[in-house]
């Protein structure tokens, strides 16, 4: 079988300590918190820390509040997220987001922190060490070319957490805790435009809290394109939110994407679009045919990509009917 | 085989567990990886990183010091070829001095742990001369040699281009270029047919390659005792075939060698090759003097392989106005990956079956399988048969569109006669797939439904047939394909060996259930030993679907005799005649008087002390085929199960995602032996079905396997299971035991094709291939969509085989003949 290289492992019982663990132990540390992705990639040699610094024992950023805002812990696991009732009542857009990462048993494992700094992905990469060295390593990890992209000098591996989106969608914010001081910034700001670089954080800070404002007021929807229901990553994610007034107008909108980039991409030009208007079948069809725009989808994910690419433009029409109170056109659940 | 009425039967039909239900349910079930013996080493295997190459030099000197490896090996040390077919020795334990796909094994390292022999391999240099690799059908056969191509549609001849020296070919045997195997045979003037038809049509089809997907990964265990004697421990098929092998590779006698096949964690046919990490097992337990133990990974298993073979397939077929068919020609042409494996029979089998189903009174069928620089194709459930079926059930509808004939009635009214021997010299005996039709059409409604559903949804339907094992051993003799041995306890247990291998099947289980049956004991009382070379009489292997009902007429025949013995003591002791005497809950008793009888263990104390030591032998070899040609040898069986499905689905035309909603599917079982384990096979093959006619493929990219994992690999998961409403039908035929047919193979064939019609009564489209992506459906719904064209070949000349003298023992020719 595939076996994990060898490594050292401390497990710190403050954010603090683990940011400094990290720090001091330079590049060849990582975090790890539920260690769904990580163990996986490490056996296949996508990484070899010489350290894990475990954040299993940060009991105080274990736990779900929800007041006026909703403040998750990081190491909340998935399917505690899921199936928080404050969450499902106020947040429903994050709890189906986290509800629809991977499987039941990665999802007890797994952590909302977790999914919101999992790694990039491309099927160039997520493979076996042997298999890359068959095919020519890539930049992401032994090489110096994209496989995907041979003419590009940055790495087109994509963006693949659910939630990620989602957080965007509804204005979150991330506490990030260094070995000296703790800083709190946008979830939109966390990520990067490049698939190796992929979060903004500073290697040795440590994802805490998740704040949520309070959403009275907006309605929002996560949709997750993918080839079966269950265990596989996107290949498109769409969180949508929207906050109506009289007559169905828009007063504000955020559409944001997943999977089609190395970060979630947030359909700012479609946004604008639709600030004022009436949210109507046809402002929700022209809207949608401005928000597929930026989607890149590459040769490096399931399907194809010219596919992924038309179904972002139909994927986001039908989240917004979804929050228009339309027919989203998707089949009719099964009757028998 | 007498048959027996059904109230006479007290465990043979009923819904039993299986007799090993709570190993495996507790996870107490022994696999091969299970398995650990004191100073145990663990090996890995080196594999090509290149889909094509010479290799010009191996060195494992840096691997061979490394602290904690105990062996190395290269393939100079194991130079005798081997593979599964007598016709096909192409493959070697190690390659000695060419790879053919990446992922073909090089080197291996034996050491004290898996990390220390994984980090071994690293320290291996080997010196690669990189050839062209041929990644599909056309570009092996564009590589010329002495071959023709033809265009199908206009059987114009022109020539290839020797594009590449003779020494770029994968393989140094087989007619010419990359070509393994050609065939054609007419059975009769297929173009007279044509003539004489009021309607001619053809049809292109493709269908991608696909594989397994066990989920118990292959594993092996050697080890070499101090008396001299090998042990092989492996999860595999066909521990006979595999024991062969290892004689052949490792230059010993059969003697010396014992073969144990596990449990297996599913086979689907993925397990019926000897492999080359059981051979390294087996000579580095020799090498270390340990018990050495491989367990391959996930990756390691797609590159294995053995699965479906991609085909291309072209066929053509005359009609009268009636619908019935005059004529039928069928091409084919197979991807079938780096080396021969079972491929000349897969070839075979993509020719066939067509005919067992339906009239078809002239038939002419050319073939053609290539190599390519993939990991090698062979056996997946279903055996060469599902493409052509699918071919075949698609192309009836499209005719039935065509002609405005409802495809379900097109199908009740051409269904074979029983007795039929076909153009190509099958001889169907019972046949159920009129019954099975009219099952499933009736249960789903299909006549009510079809093009009524509204847009987006729609039924399709499709029948199909399978053997019941396979008329011929791998290799030529005349010995039985079965053998059960039975010894009768002093308590009343009884022993039954069987070289017969479980899969996940049931077989275990089905010897239990026949042994207790006959003897009139419960499958608790029966100790089942299977699949041991040392302890258990040859069975040829859990292949060709043909373990119930070759097993289980050994094992009727072992149980029969070692009845008699113990019948005659009690008839004795109870002074009734034999003939009167019955065995059923642990007892044997007076038919005419059933308070009257004795204990079945007072009844083998009675005659082991009249007789002796209470045992006996059966055994089971196949009628013999009435076919007389060359080639003859894949297609005949005891017996051809048939099945017909219905399926129901959705299809989202903004997306092309389509959604199966229910399959309706009626399987002709002969008998079935225990329904829960029935039932158990025609849902999983309904389940392997649909994801071969929407998901799963063999994809490739730059010379490798693009996603060798069960992540990437897409296949169904319980979400994408639709509700199944099998059927069973009993036609109670003479070869089976107590009338039993196949169940395991057969129920996958008619689902991909019937996935295919309910989609187009679904959107009006056709997607020629399978998986059928969203892509395709778009693709179609956008007239865009073709299905790749036959591949430019020109197929060999002719053999034409004369029609079966009418004095041939040939019951119940059909008058279409």
């Amino acid at each position: 079988m595939l076996r994990l290289p060898p490594f050292e492992y401390r497990a710190p019982g403050t954010a603090r300590e683990a940011a400094r663990c990290l720090a001091d132990a330079g590049p060849e540390a990582m975090a790890v918190a539920g260690g769904t992705d990580l163990y996986p990639n490490m056996k296949r040699r996508q990484f070899e820390p010489r350290l894990l610094v475990g954040l299993r024992n940060l009991e105080s950023e274990r736990g779900i509040e929800a007041n006026g805002g909703l403040r998750l812990g990081a190491l909340a696991t998935l399917t505690d997220v899921a199936e928080h009732a404050a969450v499902l009542e106020r947040w429903p857009s994050i709890a189906r987001a986290a509800g629809l990462v991977s499987s039941p048993p990665l999802r007890n494992a797994g952590t909302i922190g977790g999914n919101l700094c999992v790694d990039t992905r491309c099927n160039y990469y997520n493979q076996t060490e042997s298999w890359r060295a068959s095919i020519g390593f890539c930049m992401k990890k032994d090489g110096d070319i994209c496989l995907v992209a041979p003419g590009s000098d940055v790495c087109w591996a994509l963006s693949s957490s659910d939630t990620a989106p989602v957080m965007i969608s509804l204005d979150a914010e991330v506490t990030l805790v260094g070995p000296h001081d703790e800083r709190r910034i946008p979830a939109r700001t966390l990520y990067a435009a490049d698939g190796i670089a992929y979060l903004s954080k500073r290697p040795e800070e440590v994802l805490t809290q998740i704040h949520v404002p309070d959403r009275t007021g907006w309605k929002a929807t996560y949709r997750k394109l993918r080839r079966r229901g269950s265990i596989d990553f996107p290949i498109l994610g769409v969180a949508a939110a929207v906050r109506l007034v009289a007559d169905n107008v828009v007063e504000d909108v955020r559409i944001v994407l997943g999977a089609v980039h190395t970060h979630p991409v947030e359909a700012s030009d479609a946004q604008d679009f639709l600030r004022g208007k009436r949210l109507d079948r046809e402002s929700i069809d022209m809207a949608a045919g401005i928000a597929y725009k930026p989607a890149k989808p590459l040769d490096n994910a399931d399907l194809g990509y010219a596919w992924r690419k038309r179904m972002a433009r139909i994927e986001v029409s039908r989240a917004l009917r979804e929050l228009a109170g339309l027919p989203t056109g998707d089949l009719p659940p099964m009757t028998f | 085989v007498a048959e027996r009425a059904d109230e006479d039967l007290s465990v043979v039909g009923r819904p039993l567990a299986k007799i090993d239900a709570a190993a495996k349910v507790t996870g107490q079930t022994l696999f091969a990886d299970d398995l650990a013996l004191p100073r145990m080493a663990y090996a890995r295997l080196l594999r090509s990183p290149h889909p094509h190459a010479r290799i010009r030099r191996v060195d494992v000197s840096r691997a061979a010091a490394a602290p904690g490896v105990l062996a190395t090996l290269v393939g100079g040390e194991l130079p005798i070829p081997f593979g599964i077919l007598p016709v096909s020795q192409d493959e070697h334990a190690l390659a000695p001095d060419k790879v053919r796909f990446v992922g073909d094994p090089v080197a291996a390292v034996a050491a004290l742990d898996e990390e220390t022999a994984e980090a071994a391999l690293k320290l291996i240099e080997v010196d690669y001369e990189v050839l062209p690799a041929y990644m599909s059908i056309d570009e092996a056969l564009a590589m010329g040699g002495s071959g023709g191509a033809v265009s199908p549609q206009t059987h114009q001849v022109r020539r290839l281009h020797s594009a590449a020296p003779d020494a770029a070919r994968i393989h140094d045997y087989g007619p010419h270029g990359n070509v393994h195997k050609e065939v054609s045979f007419d059975f009769g003037d297929v173009e007279a047919g044509f003539a004489e038809a009021e309607h001619v049509r053809e049809d292109t089809f493709f269908f991608e390659g696909n594989t397994h997907l066990p989920m118990e990964q292959h594993a092996a265990l050697a080890f070499s005792g101090p008396d001299g004697k090998l042990t092989l421990w492996s999860s595999t098929q066909t521990p006979h075939y595999v024991h062969r092998a290892v004689a052949k590779v490792l230059e010993l006698p059969p003697s010396q060698i014992r073969v144990i096949a596990c449990p297996n964690g599913g086979g689907f046919g993925g397990k019926s090759d000897p492999f080359g990490h059981e051979l390294v097992a087996c000579k580095l337990a020799m090498k270390t003097g340990r018990p050495v133990k491989i367990t391959l990974t996930r990756e390691e298993v797609f590159y294995c392989h053995r699965g479906r073979h991609p085909a291309r397939m072209w066929v053509k077929t005359g009609l009268k106005r009636d619908g019935s068919i005059t004529a039928m020609h069928f091409r084919t042409a197979l991807d079938g990956g780096a080396y021969g494996s079972y491929g000349v029979a897969s070839l075979y089998y993509t020719g066939a079956l067509q005919t067992v189903t339906y009239r078809i009174p002239r038939y002419k069928f050319e073939g053609v399988r290539v190599f390519t620089n993939k990991p090698p194709c062979g056996p997946k459930r279903g055996h060469g048969t599902p493409q052509p079926r699918y071919a075949l059930e698609c192309h009836i509808d499209k005719f039935c569109h065509e002609l405005g004939l409802d495809p379900g009635e097109w199908r009740l009214k051409n269904v074979l006669e029983p007795g039929t021997i076909t153009a190509n010299q099958m001889k169907v005996r019972t046949i159920g797939l009129k019954e099975c039709l009219g099952r499933v059409i009736d249960r789903s409604g299909y006549r009510e439904k079809r093009g009524r559903l509204g847009a987006g949804r729609g039924v399709g339907i499709a029948a199909s047939a399978y053997i019941s094992g396979a008329g011929l051993p791998i290799y030529w003799n005349a010995m039985p394909h079965s053998g059960v041995q039975i010894k009768v306890d002093r308590g009343g247990g009884v022993a039954v060996f069987c070289g017969s291998t479980d899969i996940g099947q049931g077989s275990d289980s089905v010897l239990a259930y026949v042994v207790a049956e006959e003897l009139g004991i419960l499958p608790e009382d029966v100790r089942v030993v299977t699949a041991d070379s040392d302890l258990t009489p040859v069975d040829l292997g859990s292949y060709s679907s043909r373990v119930t009902l070759m097993t289980g007429n050994a094992a009727i025949q072992a149980a029969r005799r070692v009845r008699e013995p113990i019948f005659a003591a009690a008839a004795r002791k109870l002074d009734v005649p034999v003939g009167r005497l019955r065995a059923s809950g642990r007892r044997v008793w007076d038919a005419a008087d059933p308070a009257r009888g004795l204990s079945f263990a007072e009844a083998a104390v009675l005659a082991e002390s009249e007789f002796g030591t209470l045992g006996a032998v059966g055994s089971y070899r196949p009628p013999r085929s009435v076919a007389k040609w060359k080639g003859a040898g894949v297609g005949p069986t005891p017996t051809y199960s048939y099945s017909a499905a219905v399926v129901e689905l959705s299809a989202d035309a903004e997306t092309g995602i389509v959604r199966v909603d229910k399959v309706w599917i009626a399987h002709d079982v002969g008998k079935s032996i225990n329904p829960l384990l029935v039932i158990g096979q025609v849902e999983g093959s309904v389940y392997m079905g649909l994801g071969e006619a929407l998901m799963e493929e063999q994809a490739f990219r730059k010379g490798l396997h693009k996603i060798p994992s069960l992540l990437d690999y897409k296949s169904p998961t319980t979400l994408e299971m639709p509700a199944v409403e099998s059927i069973l039908v009993e036609t109670l035929d003479p070869e089976g035991p107590y009338g039993a047919k196949e169940c395991g193979q057969g129920p996958l064939l008619p689902v991909i094709p019937a996935v295919a019609n309910a989609l187009h009564d679904a959107l009006g489209i056709r997607v020629d291939e399978v998986p059928i992506t969203p892509e395709r459906v778009l693709g179609a719904l956008d007239g865009r969509y073709q299905a790749p064209p036959m591949p430019a070949f020109r197929y060999p000349e002719t053999v034409v085989v004369e029609p079966l003298a009418p004095a041939a023992p040939a019951v119940g020719a059909p008058k279409a003949l």
